[in-house]
């Protein structure tokens, strides 16, 4: 019976994997916690900007002029996608991957263009050879907000030249600590904000400095900046809490594993020694007689 | 008395009631106090003050953002804010540093560099060094 050795070596492999899996476990419950703050303080700023942006529309005349509202026929698409530099969390990447695939299967009318975040869908588009216009990794798993308005100003340059003239963003929404939604939410153009929907009655005969044009002109490229930094703040939670999941998981596994290894390892052990106390005990018998 | 909130897009910087508020808007500085009509305006790098509930003046440094007044409450969306102790001198000297090279560089090669990246950067930086120099005088 060399399964005893066989048995004990399985054993102290599952229980290394299992110390690994569970480091990562608190590496990312830590990490997630950070993640979810900045979703959490991420928050006020949009909603405090969308209101603003509602009620600059109520109080100016006129149709509102921005390069950012500017609807165009579609000749080329531009699809962001934003998913994690590293694997082990689950099924995060597959999950906002396959979405990704059938919203480029039902988007097949215009030219299609991506820009990648995460090494994962930088490697999964490239074997598919789906022309990639720029790629941001190594991330780290931290939001990195210099690099989200890097990203948020090429769209916009690339979007007002005219090279595409839709974007979106392919991205995991983090709504709570065990729900995490994947979803293809358009980015430019900006959809016109409604004018009177008169949330609180909303005061109109706001005194506009310097007009509302140029405040227009600086409000909006904030407003695509907060996109780009609540895209990514909510992806890399999810990622951080799929992969908290996963693990978690993995490590219950592995116990359960070691526990059936260990109740195999003592039957083993214990049929050794009948067989052993057998052997002894047939062997007097055989003096005796 | 009336609401000033300052949230930046990292997180709210500051949410309290104030006693007066001036910010650096794009056409210049303004005030505003108690039951001011409302307003929407832009503002550029410089600095906010505002005095607290016990009338002490405090200053931050701000790059850019909005300001929005309406019935008695301000909400202010700032790019970045700053205490003036939390102020990293070294980090915006570097900054003045690097937008100077580029904008001398852009006046050599004419073009290629994005001048007017680079004196925004130089306007904010010069904004942060200014308002810590203020205060460590």
């Amino acid at each position: 019976m060399a399964t005893l050795r066989e048995v004990k070596k399985r054993i102290r492999s599952v229980q290394s994997t299992r110390r690994i899996t569970k480091a990562m476990e608190m590496v990312a419950a830590a990490k997630l916690r950070k993640a979810q703050q900045r979703v959490e303080q991420a928050k006020p700023y949009a909603q405090k900007l969308d209101e603003m942006l509602g009620h600059l529309a109520a109080g100016s005349t006129g149709e509102i002029a921005h390069p950012y509202f500017e609807e165009r026929p579609i000749k080329k698409r531009t699809l962001v996608v934003i998913v994690s530099d590293r694997g082990l969390c689950g099924s995060f990447n597959s999950n906002i991957l396959r979405k990704t695939d059938k919203w480029i299967a039902e988007h097949q009318d215009a030219e299609l263009e991506l820009v990648t975040v995460g090494k994962r869908a930088n490697d999964y588009y490239k074997r598919r050879k789906t022309p990639i216009i720029q790629f941001h990794g190594d991330w780290g798993g931290v939001m990195d907000y210099g690099r989200a308005r890097e990203i948020a100003a090429f769209l916009a340059e690339r979007f007002t030249s005219g090279q595409t003239d839709e974007i979106s963003l392919a991205f995991t929404r983090f709504v709570s600590l065990v729900r995490y939604v994947t979803g293809v939410e358009s980015y430019l153009p900006v959809a016109r904000p409604e004018v009177g929907d008169g949330d609180e009655g909303a005061v109109s005969d706001y005194i506009f400095e310097p007009t509302s044009e140029q405040i227009y002109a600086q409000l909006m490229p904030s407003y695509a900046n907060t996109k780009m930094i609540t895209a990514l703040t909510e992806s890399f939670a999810s990622e951080h809490g799929s992969r908290m999941m996963a693990m978690g998981n993995a490590t219950k596994n592995a116990g359960e594993m070691v526990d059936n290894l260990t109740l195999e390892y003592n039957k083993a052990r214990q049929a050794q020694i009948t067989k052993e106390l057998l052997e002894v005990v047939s062997g007097a018998d055989a003096l005796a007689g | 008395m009336f609401r000033l909130s300052i949230v930046t897009p990292e997180k709210t910087f500051f949410d309290a009631d104030v006693a007066s508020l001036m910010v650096p808007g794009s056409e210049g500085y303004l005030g505003v106090l108690s039951n001011h009509a409302p307003l929407i305006t832009a503002l550029k790098p410089g600095r906010i003050e505002y005095k607290d509930a016990d009338n002490n003046p405090r200053f931050v440094a701000v790059s850019g953002g909005f300001l929005e007044v309406s019935g008695n409450v301000a909400t202010l969306l700032a790019d970045a804010a700053e205490d003036t102790e939390e102020i990293d001198v070294e980090r915006a000297r570097a900054a003045y540093d690097r937008a100077w090279e580029l904008l001398k560089e852009a006046g050599k090669t004419a073009g290629r560099v994005d001048v007017k990246r680079a004196r925004l950067a130089m306007e904010r930086a010069s904004n942060r060094i200014k308002i810590y120099e203020e205060k460590h005088r």
